[in-house]
């Protein structure tokens, strides 16, 4: 099974509805690609999927965007390192990976707890039996990546149109 | 008037008490779960009630059936990201009173407080 247009949309449309309400910036977005190969991150926030959906979506920042974007969303200055900040990041993964799960049509969907991780230039392995796509964001306060990974995905329902495998997305 | 937030994030309570504040409500509580929650319910016995649904230890869903088992007069808004109709359903049907999607601004979910508070008056 793999990863479809409409589940792309859907972490594109979440993510700026984030950053339209809660965070009070513009995002844009350059052209989802395959993964290939560990993307290194200073900051990165992990929140599982189940049910429909088998995978895990994962948000990396570097250290500046980072402290930039939890700046902006919480309305404080904010300190690495601190668990204030590690729950402000994991509230972003959480309400990204929340919304998109939301608009996988006919289809059951949970997400768990988020974990953050805080190291320099750390790389998270996606699941080896799984499919990563990379989305790369864009915001005047840095930019960060969006990795959505699934180990298996019941089809959505809908048009073919919708359904569009992005097997023809270019490799990073 | 009484609130009580229950959400195990930080960054959403601070969020909502902000909130709550510009509104005017100055006595607020906060519980980081629904078991948190449970106790603080019965110590301050709020009037409304701002509920996450995905918390650890005890989930929202499952602090409200536990509460309407014995309460039905405090209001509850549900704020959460979880917002397929099927969640939706299963919110109405234990019983809560209102429901606030995350993400949100101050502005929509301020509204929602008002509707809430003001149907119950």
């Amino acid at each position: 099974m793999s990863i479809q247009a409409a589940h792309i949309n859907a972490f594109l449309e979440s993510t700026k509805t984030l950053f339209d309400t809660m965070i009070g910036m513009p995002v844009s977005f350059e052209t989802p690609k395959i993964k290939d190969g560990n993307q290194p991150y200073d900051i990165s926030g992990v929140i599982g999927l189940s049910g429909d959906v088998v995978g895990c979506v994962l948000i990396g920042f570097d250290q500046d965007a980072a402290i930039n974007i939890v700046t902006k969303f919480t309305g404080e200055p904010a300190e690495l390192n601190t668990p204030d900040f590690d729950d402000a990041i994991g509230e972003v993964v959480n309400m990204i990976a929340g919304g998109a799960k939301a608009k996988f049509e006919g289809m059951d969907v949970s997400i768990g707890c988020p974990s953050v991780i805080t190291s320099p230039k750390h790389q998270v392995t996606s699941p080896s039996a799984a499919e990563s796509i990379i989305i790369p964001c864009v915001t005047a306060a840095g930019g960060f990546q969006i990795e959505i990974s699934f180990r298996s995905v019941t089809p959505l329902s809908g048009t073919a149109e919708r359904n569009t495998p992005v097997t023809q997305m270019k490799r990073a | 008037m009484r609130v009580l937030i229950v959400d195990d994030s930080k960054t959403m309570r601070k969020i909502e008490r902000s909130v709550l504040v510009k509104l005017g409500y100055e006595d607020i509580e906060e519980a980081v779960n629904g078991q948190d929650a449970m106790s603080k319910v019965a110590a301050f016995k709020p009037d409304l009630i701002l509920l996450d649904w995905n918390m650890p230890i005890m989930d929202g869903i499952t602090f409200l059936r536990n509460l309407r088992a014995k309460d039905t007069a405090t209001r509850v808004i549900m704020v959460t990201t979880e917002s397929e109709k099927s969640r939706v359903i299963e919110a109405i049907k234990a019983g809560v009173n209102n429901y606030a999607v995350k993400p949100f601004t101050p502005d929509s979910i301020s509204k929602i407080i008002e509707t809430t508070m003001a149907n119950a008056a």
